[in-house]
């Protein structure tokens, strides 16, 4: 049979952001795949060298669309370690509040992804109308519904408004009260398992040597989360779980998914139980004049797609001297899929890239 | 929710059936854009900017990590001390609705409004003049007028505020460093210096509160590089900041004393905080650079054989010496106290001013080559005629020697204020009385009623002694520093605003106290002084002692009568200057008090700045 070059986007139905894969195919054979991540890349590790440290955090979040909050975390934790400041407690409260609504959304957009792609249309809108509640909650304490520009060093930028809390367990009770749909519709649904199950399926070993994190990394049975090995915010006290399960298929990452929705649900009714009174900004330097001692870091916080770090060096000056994301989506967007496709049929590029979650934006900054 | 994690249900090709339900159930969409969907309190949308309590100050243009924010210059708007007339432009093209500017603004005029339309086909109009519903009535339409369909930048809604500033989350620190200081209780029993002076630690933390917007610079008289010297004391290089500080200003010792400090009147963080402290920072990068000499270098230019008389060696005549020194003239400085500084001198208290700041700024002129002759009273050790004969040029800096009068009765049983400070600083103190009365609301006053304070202390040590003082300046126009008041009060000085003297009573030669009245008002319509009284309205106060701190006037009489004669006068009593400072006697030049209404030093050393380019121009025959 004849070999043939397919070109699977950035423009194509099945593609999911600005990205695309060269396949090569033999019949509906996938022999050989080869990703193109640079549709979008936006030079920002450049950029950031020359902003200052205050103007680089309205920045960080346009790296990942779908969850700016772990980037503005990210970004927020480098600066205050290098700097030596200490956040309110208050303040890391609300950041766990809306790093775990930003899990919450984005697991919904994962979910509306993996839906619409399968044609499992009625969970897609379901869980694009649940991810609009949450952005109205985050309108509502941040101004902005997708990039919330809110942790900032020292803090979050304003403290929760008022009713927030009871909107907010409102919301959570909306949602948690769908989940038997979503079940019955979805995650239990005969049709998807057929299409889900035994798809894409990666060994615990082959997923430690491509450095896989996240819930793919959770699926082949590794207990690995940066919220439990390394606690930021508030993690250390609360009680949540972290969902593993064997068979590092598409079935069983979307079933951590769900798992870790409902987590996360959990996690925040805990925290705005426990929230204490207090301040929530403690005042950086004028911005003008602020210059971080030298020194370099890694601060690393699990994404919604799995550990999100950041390298950053200061050489003492108002502007970071070098600045590295190590962002999920890149092995997984790349090694791991390229490695997938291979054999795979034409029809399961979708299914199979939308199960490893990859974010376009974050593969080339 | 408590459900554990591995658990999942059996796939069901019959489960997805549930689904039906929702076919029941009311939709979530709206109908947009009949149905409309209210943006959250917070929103940030497009801007709004009131102009009235906008500054200029441009620090949103700063701050703006995508330079979508320019500053316009307004013709309207007038600018003055404390406020530029430019106006934010936001090119909606660039701006990424973050709300730095918001947040970096310190009058908290600039927000954001819930109004986040725009649909045009010119890109000219996504630049956008921020202003708000108060001047541009125009676009801002109340909510029944208002409709989505013409949603725009120029269709908008009224009273539609979304995030906006608040001082608790700024990204500029409101609140100054404070400056250590002697207590009230402590200092009021000697001529201790009540300041103590920043720390390194301290004056670097407070340098680093200033925005660098400049506001101050245009509104110091003298133009000093503000900003320029309060980044290097934030850089820790203090000798760096006093050579910009040298470049408009030759007595930082001084100014970093007693400066009226216009440019914190005008800081843009004093809108809703603290202005930075410039005046105690020039202090710091002074108080640390022992020796000017050494670390400043200054070297006069080539000599020009050209000669310059200054008389009055007060601020303005020593920075005119400096000045022209510095451009290589022969410059002699003739004053009548034994030493440089002239009111500086003898009007500041030492707690406010020691001597040995003063000595250090003029010994630093000096050793530059200026001649001082001290001492030397023009009119009477040497004749103001053998200078103009003698002299290349003169600069005339004599200020006001003498103390005004309130000619009430036996107002010849009273001190005048600067005979009272005089005294105190050359030759004996002056023995006070148990009770003294001060008449005066100005910052003389004050200095002479603390000053009185401490003689007090000192001569009758633990005994009960008083000192008040009557102006006819209620507490809302006494025109004394607030921080003056704060500190007189802190001490124990008793204030007695909106009288007027009437007389001093004297009993056996004695003084016993002063009869006061109530004033009715203190300016006419014209805001000229010409104060009233309810001539029923009267207080005796009791006391053994009064000083008239109401008032000083320039002494001329060294100057013979024929040239006195040449001399112009403004309206306002001032001698007439030319931009240069040059006198109607083209060989005279003039600078300070008895030029300019507003009597400070900063004033006098921005005269004379002027001044010493006049007369460089003059004696190169331009």
């Amino acid at each position: 049979m004849r070999e043939l070059e397919l070109y699977f986007g950035p423009q194509h139905l099945g593609m999911v952001g600005n990205f695309s894969i060269t396949l090569k195919v033999e019949g509906d054979q996938i022999l050989e795949a080869h990703a193109n991540p640079g549709w979008l890349h936006r030079g920002f590790e450049k950029l950031m060298e020359y902003r200052t440290w205050i103007q680089n955090f309205p920045l960080v979040c346009r790296i990942n669309v779908i969850e700016p909050d772990s980037m503005e975390m990210v970004y927020a934790m480098a600066v205050e370690k290098l700097a030596k400041i200490e956040v309110p407690e208050r303040a890391n409260y609300i950041r766990a509040i809306v790093l775990e609504l930003s899990r919450l959304a984005s697991h919904l957009f994962g979910c509306w992804a993996y839906a619409n792609m399968l044609g499992f249309d009625t969970v897609a809108q379901w869980a694009m109308y649940h991810r609009d509640l949450i952005l109205d909650l985050f309108e509502q304490l941040t101004g902005a519904r997708v990039y919330h520009i809110y942790i900032c060093p020292g803090g979050v930028r304003r403290d929760l408004p008022e009713g927030f809390k009871e909107k907010a367990l409102n919301t959570l009770h909306t949602i948690g009260g769908c989940i038997p749909d979503y079940d019955a519709t979805f995650f239990n649904n005969r049709l998807f398992y057929e299409r889900a199950k035994g798809i894409g399926k990666i060994t615990r070993e082959e997923a430690k040597e491509l450095g896989v994190t996240g819930q793919i990394l959770r699926a082949t049975g590794i207990n690995f989360d940066i919220r439990k090995v390394e606690p930021y915010a508030v993690y250390d006290k609360v009680d949540f779980e972290i969902p593993t399960r064997e068979d590092g298929d598409a079935y069983s990452r979307v079933w951590i998914i769900r798992d870790e929705m409902i987590q996360s649900v959990h996690t925040i009714m805990q925290c705005l139980e426990k929230i204490p009174e207090g301040e929530v900004y403690k005042r950086v330097p004028n911005p003008f004049k602020w210059n971080i001692p030298k020194g370099e870091t890694y601060v690393r916080v699990e994404s919604s797609r799995g550990e999100l770090g950041l390298y950053m060096v200061s050489n003492g000056k108002d502007k970071p001297y070098r600045v590295h994301f190590r962002t999920p989506s890149y092995p997984h967007g790349l090694l791991v899929l390229e490695k997938l496709l291979k054999n795979a049929s034409i029809a399961d590029v979708g299914n199979i890239m939308i199960s490893l979650y990859v974010t376009a934006p974050e593969i080339d900054r | 929710m408590k459900e554990k994690s591995k658990v999942n249900g059996k796939p069901s090709l019959l489960g997805p059936f549930k689904a039906i339900k929702y076919l029941f159930k009311k939709p979530v969409t709206l109908r947009y854009p009949f149905e409309l969907k209210e943006p959250s309190l917070r929103c940030r949308g497009f801007h709004l900017n009131d102009w009235d309590k906008c500054t200029g100050c441009g620090n949103c243009a700063d701050i703006c990590p995508n330079e979508a924010v320019t500053m316009v210059e307004i013709p309207e708007i007038e600018a003055k001390p404390g406020e530029k007339n430019e106006r934010p432009q936001i090119d909606y093209g660039r701006c990424c609705f973050c709300g730095l500017c918001v947040d970096i603004c310190p009058p908290g005029s600039l927000r954001l409004s819930r109004d986040y339309f725009h649909i045009h086909f010119k890109t000219s109009t996504f630049n956008l003049l921020a202003k708000d519903e108060k001047i541009d009535k125009e676009h801002f339409l109340p909510a029944d007028k208002y409709s989505v369909f013409k949603a725009s930048l120029a269709h908008r809604k009224k009273d539609n505020e979304g995030f906006s500033s608040e001082l608790k989350y700024s990204l500029f620190e409101p609140k100054r460093v404070s400056m250590p200081q002697v207590k009230p209780e402590e200092r009021k029993l000697s001529f201790v210096e009540q300041v103590l002076g920043y720390s390194k630690e301290e004056a670097k933390q407070e340098a680093s509160r200033c925005l660098e917007c400049k506001l101050c610079e245009d509104a110091c008289p003298a133009h000093l590089k503000i900003s320029d010297y309060v980044r290097a004391i934030y850089e820790d290089k203090p000798d760096e900041s006093l050579r910009k500080i040298f470049e408009d200003n030759p007595i930082p010792a001084i100014c970093g004393r007693i400066c009226m400090a216009h440019c914190e009147d005008a800081c843009s963080l004093g809108k809703r905080g603290e202005p930075v402290a410039v005046r105690w920072l020039k202090r710091y990068a002074s108080d640390m650079i022992e020796d000017y000499k050494k670390t400043l270098r200054l070297k006069p230019a080539k000599s020009i054989d050209k000669k310059v008389a200054v008389i009055g060696a007060g601020p303005g005549g020593l920075s005119v010496a400096y000045f022209l020194r510095l451009k290589g003239y022969t410059v002699t400085v003739f004053d009548s106290l034994p030493g440089g500084g002239g009111m500086m001198r003898i009007g500041p208290p030492p707690y406010r001013l020691p001597i040995e700041s003063i000595d250090k700024d003029v010994s630093h002129i000096a050793s530059l080559g200026v001649k001082f002759r001290f001492n030397t009273t023009v009119g009477k050790d040497i004749l103001f005629e053998d200078i103009y004969k003698n002299y290349d040029a003169i600069h005339l800096g004599i200020g006001m020697t003498v103390s005004h009068s309130t000619r009430v009765k036996n107002s010849e049983k009273a001190y005048l204020a600067l005979q009272f400070l005089q005294e105190n600083k050359i030759g004996k103190k002056v023995k006070v009385g148990k009770e003294i009365i001060v008449i005066g609301g100005g910052n003389v006053a004050i200095d002479v009623a603390r000053e009185a304070l401490r003689l007090q202390h000192i001569q009758y040590p633990e005994e009960k002694v008083i000192t008040k003082t009557v102006s006819l300046e209620d507490w809302d126009i006494m025109p004394a520093t607030k921080e003056e008041i704060e500190d007189a009060k802190a001490e124990g000085i008793q204030f007695n605003p909106g009288w007027g003297p009437k007389e001093i009573k004297i009993e056996d030669s004695k003084v016993k106290g002063l009869l006061c009245i109530k004033v009715k008002s203190v300016f006419d319509e014209q805001r000229r002084f010409r104060p009233t009284f309810y001539e029923e309205k009267e207080m005796f106060l009791k006391g053994d002692m009064v000083i008239e701190a109401i008032g000083q006037g320039p002494n001329f009489s060294f100057i013979p009568k024929e040239l006195f004669k040449k001399l112009e006068f403004t309206p306002r009593r001032k001698i007439k200057v030319t931009e240069f400072g040059q006198t109607s006697i083209p060989k005279v030049f003039a600078g300070g008090d008895i030029v300019n209404l507003n009597l400070d030093a900063i004033t006098a050393i921005a005269d004379a700045k002027r001044a010493a380019e006049g007369i460089d121009l003059y004696l190169k025959g331009n």
